[in-house]
């Protein structure tokens, strides 16, 4: 059994376990700190800086900071909301995210953070790069337009599913998602029922022909804003 | 926009942006030494390009991507695309609380387009005649003048967005429509809700229907020249002749009411329309193929669907199309403004018909999709409240759109509008010196029978100047108004 600390987030003392990571004993705190990398059952990865945070005055991740005694943490201050919004802007304009008609719209979670930090629209131009669809597979998709290369499938897939399909290639701004095929997705031995198709925030990796399936009204956030399960854990989005 | 003129002797009026259509367009007037009407076009100086950058995304996005080439009657491009998508997973057979469903959604959105044209696009037009102040002859003015009208205009708009949000999610480019069927049905709450207002609808329809009808009758002098040519009229059908928004074989009637064709299948749309290219106009020109290029276009829309029917099964409609016919001894009625008339027709059958189907326990039925073979190919037709509408698209094996093509209800009337431009413009502006906001008005209010969907919105004058530029033959400006 663990030993009990305390630590303050936005001056609120919160009660944690030695060894957890930050962002988890916010979460069990009911403290939503924001994220897209990160996802529970995956080792910390610490790639997307949307949860950085500031503790005893230094930045730093939190989903890659243990917690230690004591600690003062700033969460949901004006200026890390602005710096958790200017990486949001630079995501959608480094890809192609058209929310309008992607069957992702209201499950993705890229879509539900912007909403939840009041972006209307980006500051920065959009790049407009033209990027690949890879649909060679018969039941799934790679759509690189919207790719925001958490690397939550590159894990998930090795981690979870013991198959490691998906990997980075490329640097800087040429760098994307390959699989470990040369004839594309369909020469790989990704299965539909792979983990690695659940751990995408975004609509980039897709089982096909399952988009629209669920009614405007009733997807994931549609009435409640991302986070609303970490902060009321009692409402029907605390299974995600 | 001024234009060069080609023959010196000859001078340009160019109307742009016209306005109170939904979409961008303008018209060019050419006159000679004489100031006689040369030639008179309407042009659509918009580029979409949706049939080629949808190549290549997966073809269930379609009904969802492709109603975005309109916020007016998006359902229309929804239920097409779905239309042909069905066909691509084997769906095409839909189960009955799926295909009531779709129909719901389908006379929702005839409703409030047609509610939307005729309130606040054409009647400044009719109650405050062609001629009068433009600062009043606008939906602000019929506010002023008739508030009950307008507010009866507004919640008309706004019951037939409350339909398509109930069976799509949005009222505005939902998602209702997916492949081999639907994403919900229609809960018994919202049912209730469409209910409380429904006989209000029906009787503010009467009243619409009354002041189109009425206005027609009163001016029946002015309708029977204004921009009035005989032609063919086009429109699917239903298998007994019925009028069918939603589904049915394609039909066409020359002039006289002869059918060109009957009961065609529409998979087979391209054994009988084809599509000429003009190098003036980013608007095709459909054209029956027997008939050929000169004489074989046709209009379509509601004058052309109250032509083409046998009959309209709701009785209050139905009453309506045989007081319309009687005017014409059965005959198809030609006069361009009798598309306001034809139009609050069906906007009387479409609250029929939504008043029948929210009684329809099928609606609340769970067995909502369907599926079958795989095809690679879909052909989706359907009667949008501006015409007959046709969505093709060819997939491959990897369930990648690679070739689509749309003819908009727009596109058929293309020649008409064209004609009544050219007819109004020899009518009203033929040797006149000199050029008033009312004589444009003319011009404009032609092209607005026809309701084109240019493709978005620009019906505020405020917004959008329109500027006009009579030239001399030196090409020296000699008069030009703008209107803000």
């Amino acid at each position: 059994m663990p030993g009990k600390i305390t630590l303050e987030i936005d001056g609120v003392q919160i009660e944690a376990d030695q060894g957890q990571y930050l962002i988890d004993a916010a979460d069990n705190a009911g403290v939503y700190i924001p994220r897209l990398c990160h996802k529970p059952g995956l080792e910390p990865y610490g790639s997307c800086r949307l949860c950085t945070v500031v503790v005893n005055g230094r930045h730093c991740s939190a989903c890659t900071t243990p917690v230690a005694n004591n600690m003062v943490v700033e969460n949901a201050t004006e200026n890390l909301q602005d710096f958790r919004k200017m990486i949001v802007e630079m995501l959608f304009v480094e890809g192609n995210h058209f929310c309008m008609f992607c069957e992702k719209s209201g499950n993705c979670e890229l879509q539900g953070i912007a909403y939840r930090l009041g972006i209307t629209a980006p500051q920065f131009p959009y790049l407009w790069t033209k990027k690949e669809v890879d649909a060679s597979h018969p039941d799934i998709l790679i759509d690189h337009n919207r790719c925001i290369l958490c690397a939550r499938c590159v894990r998930t897939s090795k981690d979870l599913d013991g198959k490691h399909v998906f990997d980075f290639t490329e640097r800087g701004d040429k760098k994307k998602i390959s699989v470990n095929s040369s004839a594309r997705l369909a020469g790989t031995d990704v299965d539909i029922t792979d983990q690695a198709l659940d751990s995408c925030p975004v609509g980039a990796l897709l089982r096909k022909r399952e988009g629209y399936q669920v009614p405007v009204g009733q997807r994931l956030y549609d009435l409640k804003p991302i986070g609303t399960n970490i902060e009321s854990p009692s409402t029907d989005n605390d299974k995600k | 926009m001024v234009a060069s003129n080609t023959n010196p002797k000859s001078k340009r009026i160019v109307i742009q942006p016209v306005t109170r259509v939904e979409g961008h367009g303008k018209v060019t007037i050419l006159l000679d030494e004489n100031n006689k009407v040369k030639q008179a076009r309407l042009h659509i100086v918009e580029f979409r390009g949706f049939e080629r950058f949808i190549q290549g995304r997966p073809f269930w996005e379609m009904p969802v991507v492709v109603q975005r080439l309109c916020g007016i009657c998006p359902v229309s491009h929804h239920l097409c695309a779905a239309k042909a998508i069905d066909q691509i997973v084997g769906g095409e057979n839909l189960t009955p609380p799926a295909e009531k469903l779709r129909r719901l959604m389908h006379y929702g959105q005839t409703f409030q387009s047609h509610s939307l044209h005729f309130f606040h696009l054409a009647s400044p037009d009719l109650l405050f005649g062609f001629n009068a102040d433009p600062s009043i002859r606008n939906i602000i003015g019929v506010a002023a003048e008739y508030p009950e009208l307008a507010k009866q205009g507004i919640l008309m708009r706004k019951f037939g967005q409350e339909v398509i949000k109930a069976t799509s999610g949005k009222k505005i480019h939902g998602t209702g429509a997916i492949p081999g069927g639907m994403n919900k049905n229609l809960s018994i709450h919202e049912r209730d809700e469409l209910l409380k207002d429904i006989d209000q609808m029906v009787q503010w329809s009467h009243g619409a229907l009354n002041i189109a009808k009425n206005y027609t009758l009163e001016h029946m002098d002015t309708a029977l020249e204004f921009g009035t040519f005989e032609s063919n009229h086009m429109s699917i059908i239903r298998e007994d002749g019925a009028m069918d928004l939603y589904n049915g074989g394609l039909r066409a009637i020359d002039k006289d009411g002869n059918k060109i064709f009957d009961h065609v299948d529409n998979q087979k749309y391209t054994d009988i329309i084809a599509e000429e290219v003009k190098n003036w106009s980013y608007m095709k020109f459909p054209f029956i193929k027997s008939i050929g290029t000169e004489n074989g276009w046709y209009r379509v829309g509601p004058l052309s669907r109250v032509n083409t029917c046998d009959f309209i099964d709701t009785p209050e409609a139905e009453a309506a199309r045989i007081e319309f016919k009687d005017i014409t001894g059965g005959k198809p009625n030609h006069l361009t403004l009798a598309y306001h008339w034809a139009r609050m027709i069906e906007v009387l059958h479409s609250i029929e018909k939504i008043k029948e189907l929210l009684h329809d326990p099928d609606l609340q039925g769970k067995d909502l999709v369907t599926k079958g073979d795989r095809r690679d190919e879909g052909i989706g037709v359907i009667e949008a409240p501006r015409g007959t509408l046709f969505h093709h698209y060819k997939v491959n094996k990897d369930d990648q759109v690679t070739m689509c093509n749309l003819i908009v209800s727009t596109t058929s009337n293309n020649e008409a509008m064209n004609r009544a431009v050219q007819k109004v413009a020899e009518d009203h502006l033929s040797g006149q010196p000199e050029i008033t906001e009312g004589m444009l008005n003319h011009v404009e209010v032609a092209t607005r029978a026809y309701d084109p969907c240019l493709s978005c919105a620009t019906h505020d004058m405020a917004q959008m100047p329109l500027k006009v530029t009579l030239l001399n033959v030196d090409g020296q400006v000699i008069d030009e108004r703008i209107k803000q």
